[in-house]
Order: C-alpha cells, then sequence, then structure tokens
C-alpha cells in the first residue's frame, strides 16, 4: 500500500481519511482500462479468432477451421502485394510531400509577419476539418471540366481523377493539403525552441545561411520533425476516408480500402480477419517506434 | 556593413509576407470554394469559367432541408405568393417541395436527421470519453502505478487501429446484441476512441497542476476526492474543455466507423453527404450547403482552440 503514495507519509491522518489512495487509484483507473479491453482487446481476440476460420458473416453457416489458410492465402496473394506497394508509394510521396510543405511553411512564418497568430490559426484550418466531408469537394475542385484547379492552373481538361496513373498523386495531394498544417504546427514549435544564441553566434562567425540551416536549424528541430513524421506516416498508412470517396481506380487501392471491400462488400469476413492482423502488427510496430520518439522528446 | 544586411533582411522579409500570402490563398481556396458554393444557385455552381463573383442566394439551403421535385408546369401565381420564403426560392429555381397529398406537411430530406445523430453521437461520447479520461490522467499522474508507461502504452495503441480492423470483429458483435445501426453503438465506439486520447491528453494538463495545492487541502482535512474535486478539477478546467472540444471534433468528423457501424436510422452526416453524390449530375450547391453546416462548428472550435492545437495533435507530448 505505501508504494501507491507519492509524497504523503503513509500513517499521516490526511492520508488515511477517506478512501484510501489505493481506492482512488483503483476506481479512477480500472474503469477505463476494463472499457478499452471490453470494447478492444476482446473483439480483436474474437477476430483472431475468425482470422482462422472459412466465416462468412453474409451467410449463416457455421464458421470452419482452415487453420492457416487464410494467412497462406494472403501472403500468397499478388494482388494483396500490390496494395502494399501503392500504400507504401502513396505514404511516401504524401509524407515527403508535407515535410516539404509544413517545413517550408514553418520557415516562413518563423519570422517577424504581422497577424501571424491569425495566419497560422488559418492555415491549420485543413487538419481540424473532415477528411470525409472536404475530401469529396476535391472532386468538384479536380473536376476536368469544371473544376477550378485545371482552370486557375490552365490545364485544359486534365483528368486528375479518371486517369489510373494519376489519381494516387491526386489523393496524396490532398492529404498533403490537409496535413502539412500539423508538419507545420509541429516544427513551429520545434523552430521558436532554438536559442536565439546560437544564431548570434553563427552570425559573428559569418556562416552562411546553408551552414546554419543544416548544422543549427535542421539538427535543433529533427527530434520534433521526426515525431511529426512518424505520425503521419503512422495515419497515412492507415487513410481510408478521402482515398475511398475520391477514387475507385484500382491504383488508389490503399491497404484500408482493400480491407474494407473485403470485409464488408464481399463478405470475407475470416480472409479478411486474417488481412486485418497482418496490418495490424505493422501498426504496432510503428506506433512502438513512435511512442519512442515522444517519450524522448518529453523527456528534454 | 551592418545596415547592408538590415536592408537584405527587409527584402527577405517582405519575400517571406509574400511567400506566406500565396500559400494562405492556395491552402483556403478549397474551403472557400465549399463556402461560396453554398450560397450559388444551381446555374452557377459548375460553371466554366468558375463563377467568382455572384449574389449570395440562400436556395441551396432550402433545398438542403427538403424534398422536392421538379416543376411540370410554372406555379400558379396566389399558391406562390402564399408560400414562405424558403419555398419561393425552391419555385424561383424550377423545382417544389414534395407534400404529402392528405396532410400537405412538407417532406424532408434526410439531412436534418443525420445531423441530429451527429450531434447526439459526438456530445454524449466527449461527455464520457473526458470524464472518464480525467480520472484515469489523475490516477496516472499522481499515483504509482506499476508499469505505467506499458499502460499508457497500451491506451494510446487501442487508438492507433485502423478503424477497419476493429470494426470487422465490431461488426460482428454488434450484429449479435442489436447494436449495429444505433446511436448507442456508435456513443461505445467514438467513447473508446476519444478515451485513449483523452487519458493522454489530460495527463498532460494534470501533471502541470503543482501536487502542492492537494497536499496543502489535504493538509487543511480535505479527503483525497474532496481535494480531487475542489481544487485540481477547477484547476485542470481550461484544460478539460480544450480536451473536450478536440474529442468532439474527432467524434464529429469521424467517418469509417459511422460508413460501416450505420445504415439509416443512426447515420451520421460524414458518410451521408458523400452519399449524395451519387452517379449523374450532383447539385454541388446543395451538397456544398450541406457540407457547410457541417463544417461550421469545427471552424469556430478551431479558433477556439488555436492556443491548444499543438498539445492536442501531439498527444500532449509537445507544449509551449
Amino acid at each position: 500500500m505505501t508504494d501507491v503514495m507519492t509524497r504523503l507519509e503513509p500513517g499521516s491522518r490526511a492520508a488515511s481519511r477517506g478512501f484510501s489512495d489505493l481506492t482512488i487509484r483503483n476506481l479512477f483507473i480500472i474503469p477505463t482500462i476494463a472499457f478499452l479491453i471490453i470494447f478492444n482487446v476482446f473483439p480483436l481476440l474474437y477476430s483472431l479468432w475468425t482470422s482462422f476460420t472459412d466465416f462468412r458473416a453474409s451467410t449463416t453457416a457455421p464458421a470452419n477451421w482452415v487453420g492457416l489458410a487464410n494467412y497462406r492465402e494472403l501472403l500468397n496473394d499478388p494482388f494483396i502485394w500490390r496494395n502494399f506497394t501503392i500504400t507504401a508509394k502513396y505514404v511516401l510521396i504524401s509524407v515527403t510531400g508535407q515535410v516539404v510543405v509544413g517545413f517550408g511553411l514553418a520557415m516562413l512564418l518563423n519570422r517577424q509577419i504581422p497577424f501571424k497568430g491569425l495566419i497560422t490559426t488559418l492555415l491549420l484550418l485543413p487538419m481540424m476539418l473532415s477528411m470525409a466531408v472536404v475530401g469529396l469537394f476535391w472532386k468538384l475542385l479536380y473536376d476536368p471540366s469544371f473544376g477550378i484547379i485545371n482552370y486557375f492552373l490552365g490545364l485544359g481538361k486534365f483528368e486528375w481523377l479518371a486517369d489510373p496513373q494519376v489519381a494516387l498523386y491526386a489523393v496524396a495531394l490532398v492529404d498533403i493539403w490537409m496535413w502539412s498544417p500539423f508538419v507545420m504546427l509541429l516544427s513551429l514549435a520545434g523552430l521558436s525552441a532554438v536559442p536565439k544564441h546560437l544564431y548570434e553566434a553563427a552570425e559573428i562567425d559569418r556562416a552562411g545561411p546553408f551552414y546554419t540551416f543544416f548544422r543549427i536549424t535542421l539538427p535543433l528541430v529533427a527530434p520534433i520533425l521526426m515525431i511529426a513524421i512518424i505520425f503521419r506516416t503512422m495515419e497515412a498508412f492507415k487513410t481510408f476516408d478521402h482515398a475511398y470517396i475520391l477514387s475507385s481506380q484500382p491504383t488508389t487501392e490503399l491497404i484500408a480500402i482493400r480491407l474494407y471491400k473485403m470485409a464488408f462488400l464481399e463478405w470475407q469476413t475470416g480472409l479478411s480477419s486474417a488481412f486485418a492482423y497482418i496490418v495490424l502488427i505493422m501498426v504496432v510496430a510503428i506506433t512502438n517506434i513512435y511512442v519512442k520518439y515522444l517519450n524522448k522528446a518529453k523527456a528534454r | 556593413m551592418a545596415e547592408v544586411k538590415t536592408k537584405g533582411e527587409v527584402v527577405l522579409n517582405r519575400v517571406a509576407i509574400v511567400a506566406v500570402v500565396v500559400a494562405l490563398i492556395v491552402m483556403l481556396t478549397p474551403i472557400y470554394w465549399i463556402a461560396s458554393t453554398a450560397f450559388k444557385p444551381r446555374s452557377l455552381a459548375t460553371t466554366v469559367p468558375p463563377t467568382v463573383m455572384f449574389e449570395p442566394t440562400l436556395t441551396p439551403f432550402a433545398k438542403l432541408f427538403t424534398k422536392r421535385s421538379q416543376l411540370r408546369q410554372p406555379v400558379e401565381e396566389d399558391v406562390y405568393e402564399a408560400a414562405p420564403w424558403w419555398e419561393k426560392l425552391i419555385y424561383d429555381d424550377g423545382e417544389q417541395v414534395v407534400k404529402n397529398r392528405k396532410t400537405g406537411a412538407i417532406t424532408s430530406s434526410g439531412y436534418w436527421d443525420r445531423y441530429k445523430n451527429s450531434l447526439i453521437v459526438s456530445i454524449i461520447s466527449t461527455f464520457l470519453a473526458v470524464s472518464m479520461g480525467t480520472l484515469t490522467a489523475y490516477g496516472f499522474s499522481r499515483f504509482k502505478v506499476k508499469g505505467e508507461q506499458d499502460w499508457l502504452f497500451f491506451i494510446l495503441s487501442t487508438r492507433m487501429l485502423p478503424p477497419v480492423v476493429v470494426a470487422i470483429p465490431m461488426f460482428l458483435m454488434y450484429r449479435t446484441v442489436g447494436l449495429h445501426d444505433t446511436h448507442l453503438g456508435l456513443i461505445i465506439l467514438y467513447t473508446a476512441f476519444n478515451l485513449s486520447f483523452a487519458v493522454w491528453i489530460m495527463k498532460g494538463f494534470v501533471d502541470e497542476i503543482p501536487r502542492e495545492y492537494e497536499e496543502a487541502a489535504l493538509v487543511d482535512g480535505y479527503t483525497r476526492l474532496q481535494a480531487f474535486w475542489k481544487i485540481v478539477l477547477p484547476e485542470a478546467l481550461t484544460g478539460i474543455a480544450a480536451t473536450a472540444v478536440f474529442c468532439f471534433i474527432i467524434a464529429w468528423n469521424e467517418y469509417a466507423f459511422a460508413l460501416m457501424m450505420t445504415s439509416r436510422n443512426a447515420q451520421t452526416a460524414p458518410p451521408y453527404i458523400p452519399s449524395q453524390v451519387g452517379s449523374g449530375l450532383p447539385d454541388w450547391s446543395v451538397i456544398a450547403a450541406g457540407a457547410f453546416l457541417f463544417l461550421l462548428p469545427v471552424a469556430i472550435f478551431t479558433f477556439l482552440l488555436r492556443n491548444h492545437l499543438l498539445r492536442g495533435m501531439s498527444f500532449g507530448a509537445i507544449r509551449k
């Protein structure tokens, strides 16, 4: 019991009034843990079981145990690997774009600019709005005949979403638009934490702007930028909303979309559970890395 | 030498300001386009070249809430005169409101029901997640918990799963117990989703409240619960408010779970609005009107939250 106490002497009168600290701690923490176990862990155990069966939720036929057959089928399926390749490409394009645009915006905003606070908040707007609803309107913006993008860029009747070669870039561009503000926000925090005297010292030493950037700015912002990159990688890996709404091209079929179709349109419940487990393991791995960096940043 | 440098600085600063303005215009154009399309008559929504200057109208909003059909012949003068302003707008656009033949009651579109569902689900799940999250954050912040880091990681990891992965077993379970397409079903999912977020953010806020406050209260004769209720909660109020707004926005915007777990009764606005596009020629001004009303609360909240965005988006890890 004493190990529960933080600072108070365990024997003191103050600590023994009312509920004990141990009771309060349990009362406060256990419901949350229990809730998450019931509604997150338990379903996952259930789907672990279905992943070893040929269960189809659309029929009343009982599930048959098929062992590792689902996993074998998935890992040998060239189409699934194509979904993984598409997703990897998508993550690479959108995260790179977000880092370039977001960090660029942060560098621009990290100086004396009138209405800086207002401008920053306005720039953050895209990431706060619903990806599904705003994503939908990119259909209107991308429209080859009356879309404003083609009009203002003078691209004529350029097909953004109908051309299978371009569609993935078009979807990634929406993601870049939406989430560059996130990278900007974190980068701004990193930039404002760089001690001013370092720049003064660099100036005295007559360091050029490139030297200052690569030797002072970048290394000091790197930890926070890393958090932004890992977080966005994780989120981009899971992309579903706007990608599903914007394009039905096979070339934009990300993992989450394939999984959704497999589970809820084709009703291959057993197979999709196995697929979900493969995705789950990958996400947990990335999350692990993410949390390590978070704790590192916290410790500073 | 120094003067030359400041001149360079001035020029550089001007270039930066111009670049920021350009970026602002590019980033906000899509949002402006949604907002402006919501006030355009249908004929101006998809013109070539795009219509930038126009006289705003409320016709799309009148259409948004009603079921309509094409007018076969011009409406009679006296009927038109007797109609309320919003019905006149619909007549002006060559359409008429579908009415019940017997009672004459207007048929509403599904929009308001979906909006209401969004409100119910978001508000209740936010309340639950923030209340439980605050208590748990206090527990982790003030007491020693064995394997604290592991528990916190577990709590966070539940939020990192792709919705589809959780949705497959949840769908099967909900179907068995009859929670599919119910408010309660979505509320539970969103609470679970936001709970982990609330714990992480609130832990940061609670950590910042000096322990000495409560300890002084304990010495003064408060019980631990009283100290929590009377000292810690008022101190954490800003944090709780910010967390609540964040949770509300997350639940409000959620699309994937709502798509998979609801079909009609409990469907929220995010899956409903895109479903209105369908095939053929969608009426973009009506869809924009629906989107405008849906996005507006979040846009307002973003301004209220502006000082807490960094903390919220980084799960409480980075503070200013």
